[in-house]
């Protein structure tokens, strides 16, 4: 794969901003290899019942679809109307004044004009008119309505797994139109035909059977686990002892798998280790693990409405089941969109757990209050800001750090000072990229909901241009050498990023900076990272 | 491209030929374009614009999706961001005003650039910004102005709008219009210049050229036409202002009639408007009711804090952990995590 990828001069030198040719409507699709994901294996679409599974290739001429797709998407399109103001809302008022179509990450790094989040939307619009409108009915493509044809449903597939519904689009539209949305709604439609990418389908039946996204059975989770206490007693020479669904702990403790099974995210849940042992033997706090409800992530919600609360339906069973207080949630960013605006309303009410108070410091979560389930980074703020954690941020001296901003807290959540305010308490090296590129007007990785396979490389590439285009800025400004972040898909999707644009900045989690810079009581004296770099003064 | 914009022009100027030669001395179409299509524009006007509010109003809204543009209600001592993350109907509202009355998401508009093929820049980028806001002004303050004609006798807030709008008097210097030239309203021609720069960027930006329609440039060009009628007919044709209105507060008043005198010019001025009025609720016009309704912006974004209900919500299918210990029991005990029950319980 990675040999027949790209080089990132010829990357950028294809790329024209200025559409010309044909209108949309007469440029056919062209699924380019290196720019979409396999389709689904039909035994993933199998194991959650979804419709239409079945073996197919983007590729081949016939998507061996129902005989009466067409008639399934009208329907389908009409019951989210119904269901969805947002939806309907979307579909009618856009005046096509261009302002969202070159905020949109694929845009500006492919140049292709459907990446335009106002010809993507489109895309669905145009058969809005053909099948809804009274106008479009008369006036046909002059009014913009065209028919749904097996090209044009080919064309939504390709286009609308070219984005990462990070919603920057939606920040700048007069209307808040969320093209994010619309993809949603979109990939609901090509769902009820099976046509799901297997990036997706088969993380969603993992979740659902083993109760996480890469397919962790119970007792190799724990295996990774302890694993992870190995490392930690060789650098730290302390033994973590993490609890697994203990009945009446404290606090239930959920994270995205991705952290438990590949760096850097690795490092990120050894952090989390190192501080809930910390609070235990400081505080006696008791955070345990599920292995049930061993997945944040949710690519449910990448897949359908439905899915996606039937994968988050474990998230509250469990708090319920083990009796805790209150649920922690870690560093995720789609796991976070999902909590924030749509657990308590599709799996709530939680009026089994209490509001959540930071036992140790007597903070009240007021923002939590119905939710009942609180940031990581809220928690540590709290934490640090009440003198509750002893820290060396000279440990981590030797990073010169930036800061991304996942899409999803920022703009599903509002979550950007916390993060910042833990990283300025454990790093003394911390920049900020260009202001249009960071808090609400971040750029996505590019590899976002449920994209980053390994057979779209060119287009997780291209997607993540701006936001290396920004890191690599802050790199030659002030020497940045890590990029932090509070998402398991940045962990997994921002490392090839940077190797292909900026190789000389790593990624870290931001709890693994709060461990580095944790003082353990007890520990022996630390030489080296949890990535067993040495610190600062220890070189050599 | 042109034969988007095109369609469009071809169609305004046959709209405006049909309802001028329609209405010339002899042709006797006054009663159509003067009574008739004005009612039933407004008509589709008032039940098309109706229909579709309420059509989206009909739709639920399952989820609180709003775009969080700024830090959220957190921790005591962070700042809440109370307009662009709101927590309270107060600020909700707030943001809302400052959208539908200063634009204020299109204001936050950037223009990307690679200079050097390599580096991303984002400029400000305020044209649309200005344009649309003189573009909606400029409109707003004309269709006040019009009340004029629809109401004696004319409220004082229409005749403050006038003087000011008519503050600035052009010196005219050719001989045939400079007699008797009333004040030149600015709003006009801020109109039509705003009109005009739509139309070119939609013309000449690559980007916005692709994604346009005929049905973007239709309204447009119909607008242009409105405009420049209006300014032919109050600055040179000097048409019978005193017949026009007895047209039109009969219109209003549900005793119409067709004066003697009025001119051809204004059945066709009035016929454009009625085709506007007429398209609106067909069209992208209607992101006026629109944007009231936009779900990103007009609800509270405190989703943590308070519950909101989704009224279809249904019950999933789901696996449950007794399930999953069932698919599992042996694995876990073996590897010392706890079970509910222990192997040799199960049936
Ligand atoms: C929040 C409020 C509104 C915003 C942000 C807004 C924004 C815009 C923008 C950006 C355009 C772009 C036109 C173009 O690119 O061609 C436009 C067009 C237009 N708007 Fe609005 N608008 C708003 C409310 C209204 C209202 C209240 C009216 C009432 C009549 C209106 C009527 C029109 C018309 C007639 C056009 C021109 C038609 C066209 O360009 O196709 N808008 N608006
Ligand atoms: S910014 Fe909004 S209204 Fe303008 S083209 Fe994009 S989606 Fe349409
Ligand atoms: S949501 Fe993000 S990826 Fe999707 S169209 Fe908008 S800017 Fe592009």
């Amino acid at each position: 794969m990675a040999d027949e990828l790209i080089k990132p001069d010829e990357l950028l030198s294809k790329i024209d901003h200025r559409p010309s040719g044909a209108g949309w409507m007469d440029t056919p699709v062209d699924i380019r290899k290196g720019m979409y994901c396999y389709a689904a294996n039909p035994k993933s679409v199998d194991t959650l019942g979804l419709p239409n599974a079945r073996a197919w290739n983007p590729l081949e001429e016939d998507w061996k679809l129902p005989e009466n797709w067409q008639q399934i998407i009208h329907d389908g399109f009409r019951e989210r109307l119904d269901k969805f103001r947002s939806f309907k809302v979307y579909m009618d008022i856009c005046v096509r004044c261009g302002a969202c179509a070159d905020k949109c990450h694929f845009f500006i790094g492919t140049g292709d004009p459907k990446n335009m989040p106002v010809l993507r939307a489109e895309l669905l619009r145009s058969i809005y008119r053909n099948d809804f409108t009274t106008a479009g009915k008369i006036l046909g493509r002059l009014g913009g309505a065209r028919p749904m044809t097996l090209d044009v449903l080919k064309e939504w597939w390709y286009y609308l797994f070219q984005c990462t519904e990070c919603r920057r689009c939606s920040v700048f539209c007069p209307y808040g139109i969320d093209t994010a949305e619309i993809t949603i709604m979109g990939r609901e439609l090509l769902n009820l035909l099976g046509l799901n990418i297997d990036w997706i389908a088969t993380p969603v039946a993992n979740c659902y059977r083993t109760g996480n996204h890469l397919g962790i059975q119970p007792h190799a989770f724990k295996d990774m686990l302890d694993f992870f206490v190995e490392d930690i007693e060789e650098i730290t020479g302390i033994q973590v002892d993490p609890p697994y669904m203990e009945k009446g702990a404290d606090i239930l403790f959920i994270t995205p798998s991705g952290d438990v099974f590949a760096d850097p995210g690795t490092y990120t849940c050894m952090g989390y280790m190192l501080l809930f042992h910390y609070l235990k033997e400081k505080y006696g706090l008791r955070i345990t693990w599920s292995t049930y409800a061993s997945e944040g992530g949710n690519f449910g919600f990448f897949t359908s409405h439905e899915t996606m609360k039937r994968l988050n339906s474990k998230m509250y069973a469990e708090a319920k089941r083990l009796g805790v207080k209150w649920i922690l949630g870690g560093e995720c960013g789609h796991m976070w969109r999902v909590i924030s605006q749509y657990m308590d309303t599709m799996n709530g009410p939680a009026d089994f757990l209490e509001e959540p108070v930071n036992p140790i410091t007597g903070t009240k979560f007021e923002n939590a209050s119905s939710t009942k389930m609180v940031h990581i980074s809220e928690f540590t703020a709290d934490l640090i800001k009440h003198g509750k954690l002893e820290l060396d941020p000279s440990r981590n001296d030797n990073k010169i750090v930036t800061f991304h901003d996942s899409c999803n807290p920022a703009r599903g959540m509002g979550l950007l000072d916390e993060p910042r305010y833990v990283l300025e308490n454990v790093a003394n090296n911390f920049y900020e990229m260009p202001a249009n590129t960071i808090r609400e007007q971040t750029f996505c990785c590019g590899s976002g909901a449920g994209l980053n396979a390994g057979e779209n490389m060119e287009l997780r590439m291209a997607g993540g241009f701006p936001r290396a285009n920004a890191v690599k800025h802050v790199h030659e400004e002030f020497g940045v050498n890590m990029l932090a972040c509070v998402c398991a898909i940045d962990r997994a999707a921002l490392p090839a990023s940077m190797e292909y644009w900026v190789p000389e900045v790593d990624v870290t989690g931001l709890t693994e900076l709060v461990a580095n810079a944790l003082i353990m009581p007890g520990e022996k004296e630390r030489e080296t990272d949890l990535r067993g770099e040495p610190l600062p003064g220890m070189e050599e | 491209m042109n034969k988007n914009y095109m369609v469009s022009l071809i169609a305004v100027i046959v709209l405006f030929l049909i309802a001028y030669v329609g209405t010339q001395q002899g042709a006797g179409l006054q009663v159509l374009f003067g009574i008739i299509v004005p009612y039933l524009a407004i008509i589709l006007f008032v039940v098309g614009f109706a229909r579709r509010v309420m059509g989206w109003s009909r739709s639920a809204v399952p989820f609180r999706i709003t775009t969080t543009c700024g830090q959220q209600s957190s921790l005591p001592w962070f700042k809440q961001a109370k307009i662009d993350n709101p927590s309270s109907t107060l600020a909700v509202i707030i943001r809302m005003f400052l959208e539908i009355v200063c634009f204020r998401s299109l204001f936050r508009n950037t223009r990307m650039r690679l200079s050097g093929g390599t580096r991303m820049t984002h400029q400000m980028e305020l044209f649309l910004w200005i344009g649309a806001l003189a573009f909606h002004y400029a409109f707003f303050a004309v269709v006040v102005r019009h009340l004029r004609f629809f109401t004696e006798p004319v409220p004082i807030f229409v005749t403050l709008l006038e003087q000011v709008d008519g503050f600035m008097r052009i010196e005219v210097l050719y001989d045939i219009v400079q007699a008797g030239l009333p004040g030149v309203y600015m709003s006009g021609l801020v109109l039509l210049a705003a009109v005009l720069y739509l139309f070119l960027r939609r013309v000449f930006i690559p980007q916005v050229r692709y994604i346009s329609l005929a049905a973007d440039f239709f309204p447009l060009f119909l607008i242009v036409g409105i405009a420049l009628s209006g300014i032919f007919m109050r600055y040179f044709a000097k048409v019978d202002i005193v017949a026009i209105k007895e047209l039109t507060m009969g219109l209003v008043t549900f005793r119409p009639s067709v004066p003697e005198g009025v001119s051809a010019v204004f059945f066709a001025h009035m016929f454009l408007v009625s085709i506007l009025l007429a398209y609106f609720p067909f069209s992208k016009l209607m992101h006026l009711g629109g944007v009231f309704l936009s779900p990103t912006r007009n609800m509270t974004g405190n989703t943590r804090q308070v519950r909101h209900v989704n009224p279809w919500n249904y019950p999933v299918k789901v696996h449950t952990y007794d399930e999953y210990e069932d698919d599992f029991r042996e694995k876990m005990v073996e590897a010392g995590l706890p079970v509910v029950k222990m192997p040799e319980e199960q049936a």
